[in-house]
């Protein structure tokens, strides 16, 4: 079927089976491996990409279901050269070992701070809780949560608007 | 690398539309709204749907409403959506409660009160509540709706009163005066499905217990009730006593299997605590909203 996807602010068409899940389009239909794909189960949250905003289990979403909304994966993260202040945090304060639950983490931090700029430990905690850092490195992720919210990384809004380009003018851009 | 067997797409426009959709298809057909439940089952080819129906465009499926006696919940509220409403927390703390500990805040996000009814897990905290509350489900095929009581909403594991060509559409928990519930659950880990679980209502009238539902989860009774307790603490005067009395009758009524989430012996201890512990809660809350 046609998916159409809006993905970091680009619109992407891709041919594919209604079953893809949104972890496999994102990964081998657009090259965007940066969104891993660990359990499948909707355990870990490795997969954790933002829908209009909101984090949700890639592994657990068809390509499909997600026609008509944004997706911002961690590649989005970044606008312009400039990391975002969630990034820089992770950077800042230690915040991964091997790096597998990064991507997820950022995201969800992202979304924390868009909804509460001034999160506690306790809030962050909550909100990560469902993602699994296998190296056990949480205090130095919530650490770096904080370094981002305690430079004002609240209320950004990551990532341009949907469709403000097609996957085709970007590419022209690239060129 | 899970993926589930093919499959036909549809997304549905409007509840009259996936109704049209469902039509004809018989088993073969499943709703999907988060998808939390059923994708999961579908990789293990638990179930093996030919066409799978996106109700997500369904937004009158989506609400939460004061409606006078009456609370009435969309079947696509999202488990987020009940944990922050305060509507929710206000009416019914027990919801408020059990979201708390169902799942994690990014399942939380996509997952529905309609589609954990459905799944009708015997683990399931919102069934629980449910019947705790004597509530009732609408739903709707193409010839209209019809409304049933939880007990009969119940078929089993896995297994409920929605055929295959209908789709459950909204929840309605009755108001009463003098109200307070609350709920108490017991998981190996953060996000799990309970070992065990209680969740009470009480309805308080001149200091006396008026009536009350008391609920279990994944401790196998067939509706879910714990009747002999209820029986024992309708029309009485709470007190501690009264409180472990009940406990002691919903653990002897119970019965719970051992497997890998803890042996009967320990689930029929977490019960007679559980159901102590949140009875209790819920009488204090009812004290509370009265005063306040």
């Amino acid at each position: 079927m046609d998916v159409t996807l809006s993905v970091n602010g680009i619109e992407y068409q891709r041919d594919v089976e209604p079953r893809m899940l949104l972890v496999h389009f994102l990964r081998d239909e657009l090259g965007l491996t940066g969104t891993h794909w660990g359990c499948d189960t909707s355990n870990c949250g490795t997969c954790v990409v933002l829908i209009d905003g909101e984090p949700v289990k890639s592994c657990t979403t068809l390509a499909a279901m997600t026609v008509g909304h944004d997706v911002l994966t961690v590649e989005g993260l970044e606008q312009d050269g400039r990391l975002d202040p969630v990034q820089q945090g992770f950077m800042e304060e230690h915040g991964l070992q091997c790096g597998f639950c990064t991507p997820g983490m950022m995201l969800t931090a992202r979304a924390l701070l868009d909804a509460n700029p001034d999160p506690s430990t306790d809030e962050i905690r909550e909100a990560i809780s469902g993602q699994l850092c296998r190296c056990t490195g949480y205090a130095t992720i919530v650490r770096s949560i904080r370094w981002a919210a305690e430079r004002g990384a609240g209320g950004n809004g990551a990532g341009p608007a949907a469709g403000d380009r097609t996957e085709a003018q970007e590419q022209e851009v690239g060129s | 690398m899970q993926v589930p067997a093919p499959f036909e797409y549809a997304r549905a426009t409007s509840l009259e539309h996936a109704l049209e959709l469902l039509a004809g298809h018989g088993e073969d057909a499943r709703i999907i709204a988060g998808g939390h439940s059923l994708l999961p089952m579908m990789k293990l080819r638990l179930v093996r749907p030919e066409l799978v129906i996106d109700i997500n465009d369904c937004a009158d499926l989506d609400h939460i409403v004061e409606d006078g006696d009456t609370l009435r919940i969309g079947a696509l509220t999202r488990h987020a959506a009940l944990l922050a409403s305060d509507t929710i927390a206000r009416l019914v703390p027990m919801i408020t409660d059990a979201e708390r500990v169902i799942a994690d805040p990014v399942v939380r996000n996509r997952g529905t009160i309609g589609g954990s009814l459905c799944q009708a897990d015997p683990g399931e905290d919102l069934s629980t509540v449910c019947d705790a509350m004597s509530s009732t489900v609408v739903i709707r095929g193409r010839d209209g709706e019809r409304t049933v009581p939880m007990g009969d909403f119940h078929r089993g594991p896995y297994e409920t009163a929605v055929e295959p060509d209908e789709i459950l559409t909204e929840i309605r928990i009755p108001l009463r005066p003098g109200a307070g519930s609350a709920y108490e659950k017991v998981e190996r880990r953060v996000g799990d499905w309970a070992i065990a679980a209680a969740g009470v209502a009480v309805w308080m009238r001149n200091g006396t217990i008026d009536d009350v539902g008391i609920g279990l989860t994944a401790v196998g009774l067939d509706d879910g009730l714990a009747t002999a307790a209820q029986d024992a603490v309708r029309g009485r005067e709470p007190d501690e006593d009264l409180y472990a009395e009940a406990g002691k009758l919903a653990a002897e009524q119970c019965d719970p299997v051992d497997d890998q989430r803890g042996s009967a012996t320990y689930k029929r201890h977490l019960t007679a605590e559980l159901t102590t512990r949140a009875l209790r809660r819920a009488v204090e809350r009812a004290r509370a909203a009265r005063t306040a």
